[in-house]
């Protein structure tokens, strides 16, 4: 049984989501779901232990040996990214029966959880893989799924921004399917530790470059890299609130993970840096990615549009970090990585609650919400100041390596550059806080109370997990390192 | 050189041709038709990438000395249903919108959600 985890931590909810239909009752379905999810963080956190107590395991599915049947290989990197998933996804599937009571229809409750259970099994799938095209299979079932579940929202513009996400997302995936194609007609081959042996021969042919050129643009499409971020703030806002506190701490990070794989793994560290100008141009797509959107989020009127915003400003200092390309900045970006994802999720997952109580996320409905309720508030503020990068949180961990790792390199300017960046943050949490603590509650607002426990346990659990890293790094810290130290020493 | 690369050439215009309609046209329904352009486009890439010279189709027999390789044949099949299943999604979303906002063009819709802010 072991031995097979790193198939079953696919096929689990994978099989599981059709089972979903003949389970009618909501509540019955939740249960299922939540247990579902439970186990697949069950197998991941086993996973990430057998990794570091016996190194990289690598599954032949159906015991065709690679690279002639499919593998699966785990090494830290894809370890740590299936532990932020499963522990994200099963935390916020607690609040969901609660939080989707409002929000969706009741005869889609069903549908609903089938959808994220086959999200969830794509971007599980995205991450175990060791083959180029299952990627590709894994991308669309999670993106697939990704558009049904946005389109779900109550908002009419909930349908436009998911066609949006839709045409973006298949561009971005096609892109991706074209640079495997091209990367198969050079090699033969579509395993990717294959591909990291064979690709060297051929590296300086065309062909390769321009494989090269298609994978990068489209997984910046689906990491939404400024300037082709446009997908993202809608699609964020209009989902359904539970969908958004998922889809924005693991989506992109999923896709932030298939950078670093393709980069450092598959082509290596010398051709990617050296074919295109990526330090170049990622280094200040990353800066400019932070100030556009840290400038956009304090414009905005919704709080779920103003976290959308910060989420694109976050992705731009994970690819600052990867732009550095020393082992202190990788470990920069898998750090920010993770706890990006405890920040994003306990952030919407309040916001969810709120949602909940008041029924919109608009700044103007916030007044006088610290009084009302007090612990939802709180966590917010929390989450936020965890955003912002204050010292004992995760925020502060992440920032604090990403500018050691600049400082290193020389980078002065981009460090001074980063830390104006987090004043942002601070402008933009502030007007949360004002609206929240210094402002008389509205007419008619005497009635609101404080979130049902189904929100305050999961939002809490989160928001001490944001503290916890932020004091004890060494679970995060030591896997990040290892991971970032194996992908300069051998690859994959 | 170019005669020889022909299904190439193919495979380029109509990446072009399925792209350039998903960006220059505002009707929803013409987008998702240029997306399956572009999508068919890779589909043919896969297949010609494929041809061996004077192979045959890879089913084993007496005699045949060379094949075709099967696999971009069969990733191409997992491809389409993808594809297919992106179509189906996009018109459904397309009808939904219709019903939602009353018009399947770009530039309406996002006026009426202007007017919602």
């Amino acid at each position: 049984m072991l031995t097979h985890l790193p198939i079953l931590q696919v096929i689990v909810p994978l099989m599981a989501a059709p089972l979903c239909l003949f389970l009618t009752r909501s509540r019955l379905v939740w249960l299922f779901a939540l247990t579902v999810s439970g186990l697949a963080f069950l197998i991941s956190s086993l996973l990430l232990q057998q990794v570091m107590n016996s190194g990289t395991i690598i599954y032949t599915l159906g015991g065709w040996d690679a690279p002639w049947g499919i593998e699966y290989r785990i090494d830290y990197l894809n370890a740590l990214l299936l532990l932020v998933i499963t522990a994200v996804s099963t935390v916020v599937l607690v609040a969901a029966h609660t939080s989707i009571q409002h929000e969706i229809p009741k005869d889609k409750h069903t549908l609903f959880y089938i959808l994220y259970l086959l999200s969830l099994a794509g971007m599980l799938g995205i991450v175990a893989t060791g083959d180029a095209f299952n990627v590709f299979v894994f991308l669309e079932i999670s993106s697939l799924s990704a558009y049904a579940l946005i389109a779900l929202g109550k908002d009419r513009r909930a349908l436009w921004a998911s066609y949006q996400y839709l045409i973006m997302g298949t561009i971005g995936a096609t892109f991706i399917l074209i640079g495997i194609g091209l990367m198969y007609q050079m090699t033969g081959t579509l395993n990717m530790y294959d591909l990291s042996q064979r690709l060297p021969e051929v590296e300086n042919s065309r062909t390769v470059f321009t494989a090269f050129a298609f994978v990068i643009v489209g997984v910046c499409l689906k990491l939404a890299l400024f300037p082709l971020h446009l997908w993202l703030p809608n699609a964020y806002a209009y989902a359904p609130s539970i969908v958004t506190a998922f889809f924005a701490a693991t989506a992109t990070k999923v896709a932030v993970y298939l950078l670093i794989r393709f980069t450092f793994s598959i082509f290596g560290l010398s051709f990617s840096f050296t074919a295109l100008p990526l330090q170049a141009l990622f280094v200040v797509l990353g800066l400019l990615g932070i100030f556009v959107a840290s400038f956009a989020a304090i414009y905005q009127k919704n709080v779920k549009h103003l976290f959308a915003y910060s989420s694109i400003a976050q992705i731009g200092y994970m690819i600052v970090g990867f732009s550095v390309s020393t082992a202190t900045g990788l470990t920069a970006t898998l750090l920010h990585l993770f706890n990006h994802a405890l920040m994003k999720s306990a952030l919407f997952l309040a916001l969810a609650a709120v949602v909940y109580r008041i029924g919109s996320a608009q700044l103007s409905q916030f007044h006088g919400l610290g009084r009302q309720m007090p612990f939802t508030m709180a966590a917010i503020v929390i989450g936020g100041l965890s955003l912002i990068g204050v010292p004992l949180t995760v925020g502060f961990v992440s920032k604090w390596y990403l500018v050691l790792a600049t400082i290193e390199n020389g980078w002065w300017p981009v460090t001074v550059l980063i830390l104006l960046g987090s004043l942002l943050a601070i402008v933009y949490v502030w007007r949360i806080v004002e609206a929240a603590y210094f402002k008389p509650p509205l007419a008619g607002s005497e009635g609101i109370k404080e979130a049902p426990m189904s929100f305050l346990i999961p939002v809490w659990t989160l928001v001490i997990a944001n503290i916890y890293f932020g004091i004890d790094t060494r679970l995060s810290v030591q896997v990040a390192q290892a991971a970032a130290q194996s992908l300069f020493g051998v690859s994959p | 050189m170019i005669l020889g690369l022909y299904n190439y050439w193919i495979v380029v215009v109509l990446m072009m041709v399925g792209f350039y309609i998903v960006i220059a046209h505002g009707n929803l329904i013409k987008k998702i038709v240029g997306l399956s352009i572009f999508q068919t486009s890779v589909f043919i890439f896969y297949i010609s990438m494929a041809k061996v010279d004077g192979g045959t189709a890879p089913i084993l027999a007496e005699g045949i000395q060379q094949y075709s390789n099967p696999l971009p044949h069969v990733l191409i099949l997992t491809a389409i249903v993808v594809g297919i299943a992106t179509t189906a999604l996009g018109l459904a979303l397309a009808v939904r919108i219709k019903e939602a906002y009353g018009s399947i063009e770009e530039e309406e819709i996002q006026e009426k959600d202007n007017l919602d802010c």
